[in-house]
This record gives structure tokens, C-alpha cells and sequence, in this order.
């Protein structure tokens, strides 16, 4: 049996007739920072079945307790304005700011990336280092310990570049995203 | 006690009481007079100074869950917050049940829990439990009080972010250390959760979009749900006022029923997967729907891509994460029922302009032909109690009565819903969202505390009344006098009907075996048992329920294989419906295609 094709959102129910793109945005949250509040946010993502491509909390407002969380997601412009609906009526939440659509927000992760190898390997991980402007935070006379700050696909590439010259391991820290301009999120 | 906000505890004032102290003034001071609830180790220090005080009432309970759903009951049928106190551990979990329910059905309640006290918290302690990670999902928010200093802010937040916004449930964790701890107490007044702002004004231009929407439509149908229920009195008002000003044909969900009057001359009768032929076409066929307080569930919707295609909609609700959730809004309106409504009403009384009724008249046409189906028609039978003849017999007995309804939740509840005529909000009380089978008995309970002269009826089928039977003992024991109207048909009737449209009638472990014999049992809780098997012993065994001054277990012996309809199959859309008469059995087990299959 064929079903029309609708544009109307995903049920559960009808999941696989759903043909909205699916979208990557960053979403920047503003919470109280106290117990469980990310358990929380998590928690409904995990809960509502949404994704979470990446992410980062911090305290970023000591005397008001405020936290700034920033999550990637993928999903259909619905499915996106429902996340951003269910964050927002969760107590704790201050408010919810969709960078992706308020436009053109700096969104910029860290990484720092061990490299281990000797002779023309090694020199050339420097090299490529220099290239990318990260820095050394820690060498032996066998590996490297590169920092490395920028936009997800420059840190991407650098890693896959560090691929084949003695990669040990990668931490990052997942996007940290902030808009343009004068105005701030709502605390 | 005063009741008055921050009377008898203005802020500034400084007095150093215990964390139990604090817990019953700040429920004094937020107006509650009845708590439900059950004793344990962790909340020991509180029931100590509930038994030295006589302003509140404790109704002691059987079993954890049916506090949560007497605290459901208390809260639906008066508009107030429900109130229950458990212990740790277990209590808390057995809790978990109803507070899902409330928050599923949007019923404002604060459950205080017990923990153990703060130096063991994580330590797997005798009787604890991670309350705060448990009850996370299935509360609108929930507290662990480590500070007794933060205790009262708490418990009055927890008031406010309960009855504020979409209501919800709300559990205060408070471990047994900060009920013994000494601190500060502060009254109500002036609290309010530093972030949580519900919007309740809706926004002006949307609401002169939907007017302009509303006075254009030829075929228009109002959807209202439980959030009208919720909004409170005024909202059913200026609701009732809409429909009569605007002659649009309207129709409510399940949570929702009552608002507007079933007797009014334009009520279509509930909509959805068991709801009526007339309300579920006209949703199908109109062009301009107005939702006001309802959340478009799948039972209401059906077949997502076929439901009402060809209307504009207008969505009102407080909560903006039901708009567009499921279904696209052209008109979306976050904002409080009544406010909007209010609104709405005012801009076409500050216009004249109303809807013109001749604009309506081949879609009231098409309505009255549909009315014509009958479609809650089902065949009388002389020999035994068809269950529908039940509840038309139970209605009309009932009708002089101040009269509350409960039920659990299977076949019963959706005739029930059908067939018993609610003219006033708040007098139905049914576990819509969650669906749990042994709401019905306990939330009766709760309605009968809040309304002891009044006729309460807990419309109950023989499987769901034995999920919180043990309640029985708790009406007996505060002499309420709560009726259970049990339509013992021998088969958790709603199960068996799918089974039968989906399994090719494979009853599998639907059939009640062994049943109690309901009227020993009710001799043995120490109320009155009545049991009633034929149609022309019914009225008189019904008329003995409602004199009878005891609680009542009734055993209405029903026909065992009724099926509720109309019904729309899973996976069908609105005008594939399947009508009750004229359905043979064959037809019924084709109903539903493999795809519908699937779904629940």
C-alpha cells in the first residue's frame, strides 16, 4: 500500500514517511546551575529520542549560578522546534537560543591531539601543526601533546592528517558556539 | 490557621522551627487541608507532627499508588493542588505510577517523599532510592532538599510551579536529617521560581488572525480538551459563550468532556479513536478547526496524514511544546484558555462581528445527517445486560444527583464516556494520557474527601477495580461512601476486542479467571456488596447503590463479548471508522491492516 506523501511530522507512528530534510543546529541553553539540571537536559533528549551530536556545559555566570549549555542536534525543522519547545519548559531553563537560525554564530570546539613518532614523522606532525596554529602543550622525545582550537571540520581534518604520522588518542571538547553582534541570550 | 498568603508567616519574620515543622506549616499556608499518604521510617519526623496538630487532615492510604491517584481525584474535581506524603524507598517508587498519570494528564499535585538522611544518600542505605533521578521524567520538576534553610522556599516553589502554567506534578524530596534540622521558615508571599514564567496572554496579532479565521469559515468545528477543564471555571464559561455566540458545532476529548454541556444543541459528542461518527467526520471535513486545550493525541488523530486535511487550525494552549507537535498549526496562540478565549470574544464583541450562522447552514446539514447514524446504537437484550443499557440506566438514576464520575480505564471508560452526559467540568475523572487500570477506585476516594455529601461513582471494569482494590479499605475506614459501579463482563474487555481485530481471537489471558465474588468481598472490606445479572433488576439494584450510605461494591454482571464502538482502527483515518450494529465478526478480525498491526 502507498501512502501519500505528507508533510505532516513525524508520529511516532509514521516515521518512515517522514520527508523533511534533516537539519544540524546548535542550540545554546541558558540553566541554573544547580543539581541535575543537565541530567535533565539529557534526559529529555534521551527520553524524546532526539540526538546529541556534541556537548559542552560550563558555569559561565558564578554569582547568578548559570550555566551555558550548548548541544548540536539533527532533526527536521519540527522535531528542531520541538526540542527547542521542551527545553524551554523545563524549570531550570532560562532560555533557549537556536544559533543555526538566528544566523551565523561563532561556533568554535577545542581539541588536544597526542602524537607519537619519530624521525620525518615527527617533524612533519610539527609542520602541519604550525600550519593549523596549534600549539605544542607537551613533548617527549617520542610524541607530541598538539591544542588545537577552531571549527569542528578544521579540528576533523587536522586529526585525519595526524592519522598517519603516529595518532595516539584525541580528546575534544565539543562545540562552544556564541552569536555575532552586541545582543546576549536572555539569563 | 490562616490561609491567607504569608499571613501567618510574612518573610522577614525569623523563627527556627524543625524541617517537619516547617513541611506542615507551608502546607498550611498554601490552603491544604487533606493530605494522602502512608508512614515509613524516612518521613517519620513529619507524620510526628501531623499527629500533634488538627488542622490537616491525613487520609491514610493502602498502598502508594492510590495516594497519587486519590491526590489526582481531589485535585481534578476541585481545581486545587492534590497533596501526598510517602516514604523513601518503596513509597517513592510506588508513587512513580501516579505521578506519570498526573503529568500525563496535566493535574497539579505535590508529592513530599522521605529520604534517607544526607550522610547516606548514595550509599544504598536501607530504603533508598535515587527519588530525584527517578521521578525526573515523570514530574513536571522535582527538589532534593539538602538545606533545611531551603525547605520552605522549596515547598511553596513546588505549590506555584504545580498550579502554574500547564499543571503538573511536582515531588519534594526531603531526607530525614532536614526533617529533625532547625532553620528558618518563610511564608508564600512573594514566591515565585526565580525563571519559570508561564506566558497566559496570548498574542494579540494571532488572535485577530484567528478571529479573521473564525468569521470566514463555512464548515468550522471547536476541539476543547482538558486544558479548558484545567484553565478553571471561567474558562467552560467564556467556552459555552464562543459556541453559543458563534453556532459552531463543538467537540472535546477525553480529558475534556464537560466543559461544554452534553445537553447543548451543539455538542457532537467526543471525537477520537472510540468517539462519535458526527464529531469524528466533522473533524475529517471541516475547514476551520479551533483547538483549545487539547494536545491532537493519537487517539484523537488517527492516521496523522489524513487527519482533518482540509482545515486551517488554530491552536490554543498554555504550553507551547504541544503546538505543533504532531500536527502543523496555522494559528498557533500560546497563551491560558480563558485569557484567549476571553480575547477572543472581546475583539468580536468590540467589532460586532460575529460568524453568520447562514454561512454554517449546509455544514450543520451535513451534521445532522451524520447524527442521523445513530452511531452509539447497540442491540437491547432482554436476558442480560448489555453494558451500554448499563450506563444509560446508571445516567438517568443518577441525573438529580450532585453526581462525580471516575473510572478505570478499558472498554467501561470509553462507554462511559460515551454514554453518561457530563454538563459541568470537573465532574469526570479518568486516566486519559497514561491510561492506568486502577485509577478509578482511589481517584473516587479523593473526590469523595473534597466533596463528602456528594454521589461519587467509580465506573470500574472487573479487571481494572482489583489493580487498587485494597483502597476499599481506605473508604471504609474514613466512611466515604464512594459507589463501584463494576461492569463485570469477565475479561479485561478492551484487551479481548483487540485480540479479537488483531490476533484472529486468540484470547490470550484476557479471560478473568477466578474471579472474586464481589459481594463477600465487599462484606469483607465491611461495605455493601449488591450484584445484579438481569436488565429488569437493574434500576431497583441501581437506586439501593445510591441509598445505600456506605461505600458500595456493585457487580453488574454484562454481556461478556460487547464491543465498544464506533472505533477507528490504528493506522485508519477518520472516515474509515467501524460502526457497532452493523460490523459482522469477519470484518471485524479484517479491520486492520498489517501496517495498523504495529501500532498500539
Amino acid at each position: 500500500m502507498t501512502k501519500p506523501a505528507i508533510d505532516q511530522p513525524a508520529s511516532a507512528y509514521f516515521l518512515e514517511d517522514r520527508k523533511d530534510p534533516i537539519e544540524a543546529h546548535t542550540l545554546s541553553i541558558v540553566v541554573d546551575n544547580e543539581p541535575g539540571v543537565l541530567a535533565r537536559v539529557i534526559g529529555l533528549f534521551s527520553g524524546r529520542g532526539y540526538n546529541i551530536e556534541s556537548l559542552t556545559v560550563s558555569e559561565t555566570e558564578h554569582e547568578a549560578h548559570v550555566s551555558r549549555i550548548t548541544i548540536v542536534t539533527r532533526g527536521t525543522p519540527m522535531v528542531l522546534q520541538q526540542i527547542k519547545s521542551q527545553l524551554e519548559r523545563l524549570v531550570p531553563v532560562h532560555s533557549v537560543a537556536d544559533l543555526t537560525v538566528s544566523g551565523n554564530a561563532i561556533e568554535r570546539e577545542l581539541a588536544l591531539v597526542k602524537v607519537a613518532g619519530t624521525g620525518d614523522h615527527r617533524v612533519e606532525a610539527l609542520r602541519l601543526a604550525d600550519a593549523f596554529r596549534a600549539r605544542v602543550v607537551d613533548a617527549t622525545n617520542a610524541s607530541f601533546v598538539f591544542e588545537l582550537t577552531g571549527k569542528t571540520g578544521k579540528v576533523e581534518q587536522f586529526i585525519s592528517l595526524m592519522q598517519p604520522l603516529g595518532l595516539v588518542e584525541v580528546v575534544r571538547t565539543g562545540i562552544a558556539a556564541i552569536s555575532r553582534g552586541v545582543d546576549r541570550l536572555r539569563v | 490557621m490562616k490561609h491567607e498568603n504569608g499571613i501567618s508567616g510574612m518573610s522577614g519574620e525569623e523563627e527556627l522551627m524543625t524541617g517537619a515543622e516547617i513541611v506542615l506549616k507551608a502546607l498550611a499556608d498554601q490552603g491544604v487541608t487533606h493530605i494522602f499518604g502512608y508512614p515509613g521510617g524516612a518521613v517519620l519526623p513529619i507524620y510526628d507532627e501531623l499527629f500533634q496538630q488538627d488542622q490537616l487532615r491525613h487520609i491514610l492510604v493502602r498502598h502508594e499508588q492510590g495516594a497519587t491517584h486519590m491526590a489526582e481525584g481531589y485535585a481534578r474535581s476541585t481545581g486545587k493542588c492534590g497533596v501526598v506524603l510517602v516514604t523513601s524507598g518503596p513509597g517513592a517508587t510506588n508513587a512513580v505510577t501516579g505521578l506519570t498519570d498526573a503529568l500525563m494528564d496535566s493535574i497539579p499535585m505535590v508529592c513530599i517523599t522521605g529520604q534517607v538522611p544526607t550522610h547516606l544518600i548514595g550509599n544504598d542505605a536501607f530504603q533508598e532510592c535515587d527519588t530525584v533521578g527517578i521521578t525526573r521524567p515523570c514530574t513536571k520538576h522535582n527538589y532534593l532538599v539538602k538545606n533545611v534553610n531551603d525547605l520552605a522556599r522549596i515547598l511553596h516553589e513546588a505549590f506555584h510551579v504545580a498550579t502554574h502554567g500547564r499543571p503538573g506534578p511536582v515531588v519534594v524530596d526531603v531526607p530525614k536529617d532536614v526533617q529533625f534540622a532547625k532553620g528558618r521558615y518563610i511564608g508564600p508571599a512573594n514566591i515565585e521560581h526565580k525563571t519559570y514564567r508561564p506566558q497566559v496572554k496570548g498574542d494579540p496579532v494571532a488572535i485577530e488572525a484567528a478571529v479573521a479565521l473564525l468569521l470566514q469559515a463555512r464548515r468550522p468545528l471547536i476541539y476543547s480538551g482538558g486544558g479548558v477543564i484545567n484553565s478553571g471555571p471561567e474558562a467552560s464559561h467564556r467556552l459555552r459563550e464562543l459556541v453559543e455566540k458563534s453556532g459552531f458545532p463543538i467537540t472535546s476529548t477525553l480529558m475534556g468532556l464537560g466543559a461544554y454541556p452534553a445537553s447543548g444543541p451543539n455538542w457532537l459528542g467526543m471525537l477520537g479513536m472510540h468517539g462519535t461518527y458526527e464529531a469524528n467526520l466533522a473533524m475529517h471535513g471541516c475547514d476551520v478547526m479551533l483547538c483549545v486545550g487539547a494536545r491532537f493525541d493519537d487517539r484523537i488523530t488517527g492516521r496523522l496524514d489524513a487527519f482533518s486535511p482540509g482545515s486551517k487550525k488554530i491552536h490554543i494552549d498554555i504550553d507551547p511544546s504541544s503546538i505543533n507537535k504532531n500536527v502543523r498549526i496555522d494559528i498557533p496562540i500560546v497563551g491560558d484558555c480563558a485569557n484567549v478565549l476571553g480575547d477572543i470574544l472581546g475583539l468580536m464583541h468590540e467589532r460586532k462581528a460575529w460568524p453568520d450562522p447562514d454561512n454554517h447552514r449546509d455544514w450543520w446539514r451535513d451534521i445532522a445527517r451524520w447524527r442521523r447514524r445513530d452511531c452509539l446504537r447497540y442491540r437491547p437484550s432482554d436476558d442480560f445486560i448489555m453494558p451500554q443499557y448499563a450506563l444509560e440506566r446508571l445516567y438517568a438514576l443518577t441525573r438529580g444527583h450532585d453526581t462525580y464520575i471516575t473510572t478505570e480505564v478499558g472498554q467501561h471508560q470509553m462507554w462511559a464516556a460515551q454514554f453518561f452526559r457530563f454538563e459541568e467540568p470537573n465532574r469526570w475523572m479518568t486516566s486519559g494520557g497514561l491510561g492506568t487500570m486502577g485509577y478509578g477506585l482511589p481517584s473516587a476516594i479523593g473526590v469523595q474527601v473534597a466533596h463528602p455529601k456528594s454521589l461519587v461513582i467509580d465506573i470500574a471494569g472487573d479487571a481494572s477495580v482489583q489493580m487498587t482494590m485494597q483502597e476499599m479499605s481506605t473508604a471504609v475506614q474514613y466512611r466515604l461512601p464512594v459507589k463501584i459501579f463494576i461492569l463485570n463482563n469477565q475479561y479485561m474487555g478492551m484487551v479481548r476486542q483487540w485480540q479479537q481485530l488483531l490476533h484472529g481471537n486468540r484470547l490470550s489471558e484476557s479471560y478473568s479467571e477466578a474471579l472474586p465474588d464481589f459481594v463477600k468481598l465487599a462484606e469483607a472490606f465491611g461495605c455493601h456488596g449488591i450484584r445484579c445479572a438481569k436488565p429488569g433488576d437493574l434500576d431497583q439494584a441501581i437506586r439501593e447503590m445510591i441509598e445505600v450510605k456506605s461505600p458500595v461494591l456493585f457487580d453488574c454482571r454484562v454481556a461478556n463479548l460487547a464491543n465498544c464502538f464506533p472505533m477507528i482502527p490504528s493506522g485508519k483515518a477518520h472516515h474509515e471508522m467501524l460502526l457497532g450494529e452493523d460490523v459482522p465478526d469477519d470484518e471485524i478480525e479484517q479491520a486492520i491492516g498489517a501496517e495498523g498491526k504495529v501500532l498500539v
